[in-house]
């Protein structure tokens, strides 16, 4: 039935579908002590980082929110991999991540990214690139002690 | 004609689709290898030959300045615009074509009413009156003149399936209600108003009503004096016309009391740095050099609809809309969003455990065009509890076999997230 099912198979895989039914941390750690509210204009999704940061680094995360399968799992999976890790890791991070799923990232690097790697086939869908990373932007405002609400337009 | 007439059983008054198909080039193209099924019509339309077809000689063969030229090209030009302009008239049954004003579009043609009539009639602890279903373009301007004039904005709510519920809107008509703004046909959820109703309890208070008609045009006969509104905006790109071209009709009398709009060349009569006198209507609201080509790519728009019959037209998309809303609805996990009795044009639905962007990939890897979102309707996404929805709509160029391919589309996208 679907044309292009190699594709879609590359924006849907398995890990993805799975973060996206049932998201890890998906909940307001009791020691938060910073958040910031992200919000895709174009397609409604929204999305809550919750912090416990110490010493400049992650002790815990969470986030809240509601949105399409790419950016439940994208946020679900970065709440694992920037867990005790500090701000400039989670920064460094982002940046890969950013260059994977634009479709800018060699091989090499898309290694550094681990399980994230899975998002390498979003970079086909230019379309949800932003889904994928709203989470990010929304760690990265939280992280700045922002207080505006986080868009990704 | 027989073969159209067969499938669509609607007797010798039905469309023949298979022809007007071949009106629009672009639907001959395949997208990720699959037929290009157009459903997100109610977005923007596709626009047959004769449309881009009447831009192109405009431009190949009588472009010129309007209103300002004794040479030829220019007497031409000014022909065809005036021309679109009784087209216009003619297909919304405006009494007179002074009373049709060309903005970009739907949108230009609210704020210019915010701006002009709103200012001049709203003030401090005046009332404006829209409905809870509203497009962003019929609130925001009213948002903004409210904010400016210490107004409020009062809304009108809907019930369950989406229809406005006719005993609390005549309730929200006081004495401060200095305007009513109401859509004709929901973009969010199909939904058709009660307009001439609307208009009688409006009036009776004395209350002018602007009517969004951007999803009504395409899809209703359009009768701007038997539904006695003050006001009446459209766009012409979801009619099968160009971009950057709509209208707003406006009661002549009520018209010629508004100051102006923009302030600029053609819309004024002689101007001086002591004093400047404004244009006859409806030049007194089009400052500057006008989108010509867009008016006359309009006008062979409407045209063209006026050829297949608006009636038969209205029916067709009557038609394939009971089909798209039995066969959509009837997949496990499907909930329509918007189940008023009388709709037109657009259905919009969730499906259980699927986001309606995720939808709309998928769909897309079919050839399959449809908009998923908030539809510029949050507050109408807010009303039924959903973030966003996935929205087919529909044109005279759809088929039943084409709602058949959205039907396995979204089965099978329910398969990938099983």
């Amino acid at each position: 039935m679907i044309a292009d099912r190699s594709d879609l198979g590359d924006l849907y895989q398995e890990v993805i579908l799975e973060h996206s039914k049932a998201p890890r941390n998906f909940r307001k750690p009791a020691t938060a002590n910073q958040e910031a509210e992200g919000y895709n204009p174009l397609c409604g999704d929204r999305c809550t980082v919750y912090l416990d940061v110490e010493n400049g680094a992650i002790k815990d995360i969470g986030f809240q929110g509601s949105g399409c399968a790419i950016s439940r799992a994208s946020a679900s999976m970065m709440t694992q991999m920037v867990k005790g890790k500090t701000k400039a890791e989670a920064a460094k991070l982002f940046d890969q991540f950013h260059t994977l799923v634009t479709g800018k990232a060699e091989a090499a690097k898309a290694d550094d990214l681990g399980k994230m790697a899975v998002f390498a086939g979003v970079s086909k869908f230019p379309a949800r690139v932003k889904c994928a990373t709203l989470a990010w932007h929304t760690l990265q405002s939280a992280l700045e002690e922002k207080h505006e609400p986080v868009s990704t337009e | 004609m027989s073969t159209a007439v067969h499938r669509t059983g609607l007797g010798s008054a039905a469309l023949d689709v298979d022809r007007i198909r071949r009106d629009f080039p672009i639907l001959d193209q395949m997208i990720h290898g699959k037929k290009l099924v157009y459903l997100d019509n109610a977005a923007t339309s596709q626009k047959p030959r004769a449309v881009i077809d009447a831009i192109v000689r405009y431009y190949q063969h009588d472009n010129a300045n309007i209103h300002r030229g004794v040479h030829t090209l220019s007497m031409r030009a000014t022909e065809a615009h005036d021309e679109a302009r009784e087209t216009v008239r003619r297909f919304i049954q405006a009494s007179d074509a002074s009373e049709i004003v060309f903005v970009r579009g739907a949108t230009e043609a609210i704020n210019l009413v915010a701006e002009t009539y709103g200012r001049a009639n709203v003030g401090p602890g005046d009332e404006v009156l829209i409905t809870a279903m509203e497009h962003h373009s019929n609130i925001v301007p009213w948002q903004m003149l409210c904010d400016e004039k210490g107004a409020h904005l009062r809304v009108a709510p809907i019930n369950d399936a989406g229809e406005l519920d006719l005993d609390a809107f005549e309730r929200l008509l006081s004495p401060r209600t200095r305007i009513v703004a109401v859509p004709h046909v929901s973009n969010a959820l199909g939904t058709v108003n009660p307009v001439r109703k609307i208009v009688q309890l409006a009036h009776a208070h004395d209350v002018p009503v602007l009517v969004d008609g951007a999803q009504a045009v395409p899809h209703l006969p359009v009768d701007v004096q038997a539904l006695g509104c003050d006001f009446y905006a459209f766009s012409g790109h979801k009619v099968y016309g160009p971009t950057g071209i709509g209208v707003l009709y406006g009661k002549e009398e009520v018209l010629a009391e508004m100051p102006p709009y923009q302030g600029g060349g053609d819309m004024i009569r002689s101007v001086t740095f002591e004093k400047t006198t404004y244009n006859v209507l409806p030049y007194k609201f089009e400052a500057g050099t006008p989108d010509i080509a867009g008016a006359i790519g309009l006008g062979a728009a409407l045209d063209y609809v006026s050829k297949l019959g608006i009636d038969r037209v209205a029916a067709h998309g009557q038609d394939l809309l009971a089909y798209a809303t039995e066969k959509v609805g009837a997949i496990d996990g499907v909930r329509l969003i918007g189940t008023a009795s009388h709709r037109a044009g657009v259905l919009s639905f969730v499906v259980d455990n699927i986001h309606p962007h995720d939808l709309g990939t998928i769909l897309d890897r079919d050839g399959i065009a449809i908009r998923t979102g908030h539809h510029c309707a949050q507050p109408v996404m807010e009303r039924f509890g959903v973030p966003a929805t996935a929205r087919a709509s529909f044109a005279v160029y759809n088929t039943k076999e084409e709602i058949d391919a959205l039907v396995e589309g979204i089965r099978a996208a329910r398969e990938v997230f099983a």
